[in-house]
């Protein structure tokens, strides 16, 4: 029974692996751009799981989420580019971007500690703004982000002089770069799937649940809520941050426009609309969400021509149209995300034992 | 075992205009069942409030287990020794009944963010217990059946009794329950009088607010009345229940 299960589970997760090691290949018989909307779905796991600790498990409703992302992508901009003319290896530019986030988490967190809800929700949504526009203007008095021109010319990731942009061959095999930063990005996710995980089932990750749960109980028990609110924007914005810098570097260029609002609104509905709280629900929204518009994108315009032989309605406001209504359907039909939370099966073998004592 | 737990010195709160508590001076002892009553709006839950650091008391104060009670943070006084429960019932709905008493271990653990990342032994271990020390409470309260349920999910008086435990996983020196047996049927309200002796016999001081008169009296050593948010009367159940000026407060004579 046990080596069945066993059995099952490596063979499940070897069948994953494998299946994560081919997609880029399989990717990129449509072409280098699919490979490239593979990354940025891994990336949108990695920001959604960023934003599940504080929206999914603390309970705080962040609309400003996406401005972590623009501290850390900025930090890795202005640090390895020839802006400044500084290039940074990445071991001391990625932790200073989560650090720089982790902060700016603290300092939006701290003055909304008492807020709530939709209340928060403003606050936040207002913080995000302040951070894009503040990016777009600061190329006076003195240029630091170079405006709304943006900065070009960002190094890539480098391990060495191993470089993740360009075609290198391993093993004889041709690697383009959207499909190494593929396997740095996948690798990371899987890391962030760890902490989260073990967050979730710690000591703290209890309390933040329990302050989402009911605050005013959760302080009667002794939880110190306002520390653990702050750490969850804390922890939250630091992935953000993390996110963000390889974000800089995989596009070579940042502008105040990646980081407006759509986007923390896009990150926020996949937590929502996959199953808040629920790691895999997550890891769902943030892939359905991620590709499904772009295969939209790609898909809308030959279908028409097929159908009617000419365009009938422009591919792009068809688009969203059809990404909005796949929404609302979800939230009619389940509203608790595709991938909810299941109840926990009764661990009915550890009672026993228990009571048999 | 004898002497003072918690001395309330001349607590005084009110909202705008409404005395809600005057001057309430109270001593509860170690190893007691201490009954406070008192008609609807009396002052029960906000004298219970003050004690609790929910509300920040407008005058006169309290000192616990020979120390002067900080009330102005409920984590603060949780930590100090003092649980309580709800008198409506407030669980973590969407947590198991065992995560609940599992949280109710915060205080009295330490792991933090990087303990839980890399999961070190001392983590490992520390999680064990407090699973342990969990399960061990809900078969305390006679719930262990219910422990992979979602606290929503539990009958009426399963979810009183899981306050109860959640609130004893912080180990406190005074186990404060604000109206335990409200709603509860003649069986269901026996059950809960020997849990709470049986609390109390275990070594934890207990605060009982409680409308059923008959329940106060024949579990709690020393009751106190209030009335208006005024203390009436302080004492052993026998004098109390014969005391006129409660007769009236109750009968409204």
């Amino acid at each position: 029974m046990k080596n069945s299960q066993f059995f099952r589970s490596t063979a499940g997760i070897t069948l994953m692996a494998a299946a994560l090691i081919v997609l880029p290949f399989v990717a990129a018989l449509g072409g280098q751009a699919w490979v490239r909307i593979l990354d940025f779905a891994i990336l949108y796991v990695f920001l959604a799981l960023g934003l599940n600790i504080v929206v999914g498990l603390a309970g705080l409703l962040d609309l400003g989420y996406i401005a972590f992302y623009a501290v850390g992508a900025y930090t890795w901009a202005l640090l390895a580019s020839p802006h400044f003319g500084l290039h940074l290896p990445i071991w001391v530019i990625l932790p200073i971007g989560g650090l720089l986030a982790c902060l700016a988490g603290v300092v939006l967190g701290s003055p909304t500690l008492k807020l709530r809800g939709d209340y928060l929700a403003i606050v936040t949504l207002g913080f995000g703004e302040i951070v894009r526009i503040f990016l777009n203007n600061l190329n006076a008095p003195i240029n630091v982000t170079n405006g709304p021109q943006g900065i070009t010319l960002i190094d890539p990731v480098t391990f060495g002089d191993f470089k993740f942009s360009g075609t290198t061959q391993i093993f004889g095999i041709a690697l383009s770069g959207p499909q190494k930063y593929y396997y740095l990005l996948v690798a990371l996710a899987i890391l962030v799937v760890i902490i989260n995980l073990r967050l979730q089932n710690s000591r703290i990750g209890r309390a933040w649940q329990a302050i989402r749960e009911d605050e005013i109980a959760a302080k009667a028990i002794g939880i110190n809520t306002r520390n653990l609110k702050l750490l969850a924007f804390a922890m939250g914005a630091s992935f953000g941050g993390v996110a963000g810098g390889i974000f800089s570097a995989m596009q070579g260029f940042v502008s105040p426009e990646s980081f407006s609002l759509i986007e923390s609104i896009m990150i926020l509905a996949m937590v929502v609309l996959g199953g808040m709280g629920h790691i895999p629900g997550v890891i769902l929204g943030a892939v359905l969400l991620s590709i499904l518009p772009e295969a939209l994108r790609y898909g809308v315009g030959p279908i028409q021509m097929a159908l009617f032989g000419k365009m009938l309605v422009d591919p792009e406001s068809l688009r969203m149209l059809v990404f909005g209504l796949a929404l609302v359907l979800v939230m009619r039909f389940k509203p608790a995300g595709l991938w909810p939370a299941p109840e926990r099966k009764r661990e009915s073998g550890e009672i026993q034992q228990v009571t048999a004592k | 075992m004898t002497g003072t737990l918690l001395e309330a010195k001349a607590v005084a709160k009110h909202f705008g205009g409404v005395k809600a508590l005057r001057d309430v001076s109270l001593t509860i002892r170690r190893g007691e069942i201490y009954g406070l009553i008192g008609p609807n709006g009396a002052g029960k839950t906000t004298f219970f409030n003050c004690m609790t650091g929910l509300y920040v008391p407008d005058g006169g104060g309290f000192s616990f287990d020979g120390k002067p009670l900080v009330a102005d943070a409920p984590d603060k006084a949780a930590a100090r020794g003092i649980a309580r429960t709800f008198q409506n019932i407030r669980l973590f709905g969407n947590m198991t009944a065992l995560e609940n008493v599992m949280v109710g271990r915060h205080v009295r653990t330490r792991a933090g963010v990087l303990g839980a990342i890399f999961q070190n032994p001392a983590t490992k271990a520390e999680e064990a217990a407090i699973r342990q020390r969990a399960i061990d409470l809900l078969h305390y309260v006679r719930i262990e059946e219910r422990a992979d349920d979602l606290a929503k999910n539990l009958s009426y008086g399963d979810q009183r009794r899981l306050e109860i435990a959640r609130a004893l996983a912080s180990e406190p020196k005074l186990l404060c329950l604000d109206e335990p047996a409200a709603g509860m049927n003649g069986t269901e309200t026996e059950q809960l009088r020997e849990l709470i002796d049986g609390i109390r016999r275990d070594g934890t001081t207990i605060l009982l607010i409680e409308h059923d008169v008959k329940l106060v009296m024949g579990l709690c050593d020393r009751v106190a009345v209030l009335d208006y948010g005024a203390l009436v009367i302080e004492d052993v159940p026998a004098v109390v229940q014969k005391d006129q000026r409660v007769i009236e407060a109750y009968l409204g004579a």
